[in-house]
């Protein structure tokens, strides 16, 4: 950012799920200033009714994304000094979910959607057998270790144009998730949810525009979980069934 | 609104027609730089199992192909419920089919 910017010209959107606008704040600016840091000042200084959802602050509790200059961000975790442009600054709803108000959406559908992938962990075991031993070095492990990292954010979900253009697609978090799930040995319903993403809102939609991969926070690739569930589907399908 | 079995008939006409567009191209190269007219054409395509087995697949394989791409495009563009993308994509599909039809009984009928 630049030393000489003393007050950052932000223009917030509001409203609600029937409309809204953008409205102007001036807000200092300081050192080592987050996203977030600039939507609470606002709050707390300017306009005590603006919604919007924060919890951690640090980047573990995936509920602070907004728009920022257009792109999807978790914005505790994102300096202002890195989106700054000139000294103005446009913070909106995430994209692809409906507003409720401010800058706090609906993430219903994001969530429907996650546990519509067969998202669930579904046990094999009870508590009265062993742990089963799951070595770090194991090939189904080692991807699902690659993806497990989401805090469903909802980035993705927002900076996908599929997701736009077919409400019905499950979108690159819910993939991603059963994509961790296909390849946990412990889990028992792969064959079930293989059925599930592979249907008509499934993994197939995907376009591999490769959003989902560029936007995401924790430098997931859901892009490369949805071409394995594809891979998957398209394998158990010549094997004579869907089972795994 | 692709499901397993549309992804892979595109795949699979996909693959279909990656060697067909080659042959196909070969075959235009081959024609006009040896200056062949309509009628040397002809001669060398009618009547011919191999032309039509050959262009006979390739349409099937376009036909299948270019239905499904046209139906995810119609689909994020015009939102249509699954029933009338259904019968876009079989329109489509039956359309290519009676027009490449048409164009590969002509050169070897």
């Amino acid at each position: 950012m630049d030393q000489a910017v003393e007050a950052l010209d932000v223009k917030v959107w509001r409203g609600n799920a029937k409309g809204g606008s953008y409205r102007s704040y001036e807000v200092p600016a300081q050192r080592s200033q987050t996203v977030l840091d600039v939507v609470t000042w606002i709050q707390q200084n300017a306009e005590p009714t603006l919604t919007y959802r924060f919890a951690c602050r640090v980047g573990m509790c995936g509920s602070c994304a907004m728009m920022v200059n257009g792109e999807p961000r978790w914005t505790c975790r994102t300096h202002v000094k890195k989106v700054l442009e000139g000294r103005h600054l446009e913070i909106a709803p995430l994209r692809n979910l409906p507003v409720i108000k401010d800058l706090a959406t609906d993430m219903t559908a994001f969530f429907d959607k996650w546990t519509g992938a067969e998202g669930v962990f579904h046990p094999t075991a009870s508590r009265a057998d062993a742990i089963a031993p799951i070595s770090p070095e194991d090939p189904a492990r080692v991807l699902a270790n690659e993806a497990i990292e989401c805090i469903n954010c909802a980035v993705c979900y927002s900076a996908c144009d599929t997701v736009t253009a077919n409400p019905d697609y499950l979108g690159p978090a819910a993939l991603n998730r059963a994509w961790t799930l296909q390849n946990d040995e412990r889990d028992g319903a792969h064959s079930r949810r293989l059925r599930t993403i592979s249907g008509g809102g499934g993994c197939f939609n995907c376009h591999s525009h490769q959003s989902c991969m560029t936007y995401c926070p924790n430098e997931l690739n859901p892009t490369a979980s949805i071409a394995g569930l594809k891979r998957l589907s398209a394998m158990s399908f010549f094997k004579g069934g869907r089972d795994r | 609104m692709i499901g397993l079995r549309l992804y892979l008939a595109q795949r699979i006409s996909a693959m279909l027609m990656a060697p067909l567009v080659l042959g196909h191209i070969a075959t235009m190269i081959y024609a006009v730089q040896n200056g062949l007219s309509a009628a040397e054409i002809l001669e060398r395509t009618q009547g011919s199992f191999w032309w039509g087995a050959f262009y006979g697949l390739f349409v099937v394989a376009v036909s299948i192909h270019a239905a499904i791409g046209l139906r995810a495009i119609v689909c994020e563009t015009f939102s249509l419920t699954a029933r009338w993308l259904d019968l876009f994509t079989w329109a489509v599909g039956i359309l290519l089919l009676l027009l490449g039809a048409r164009a590969v009984a002509a050169v070897v009928l």
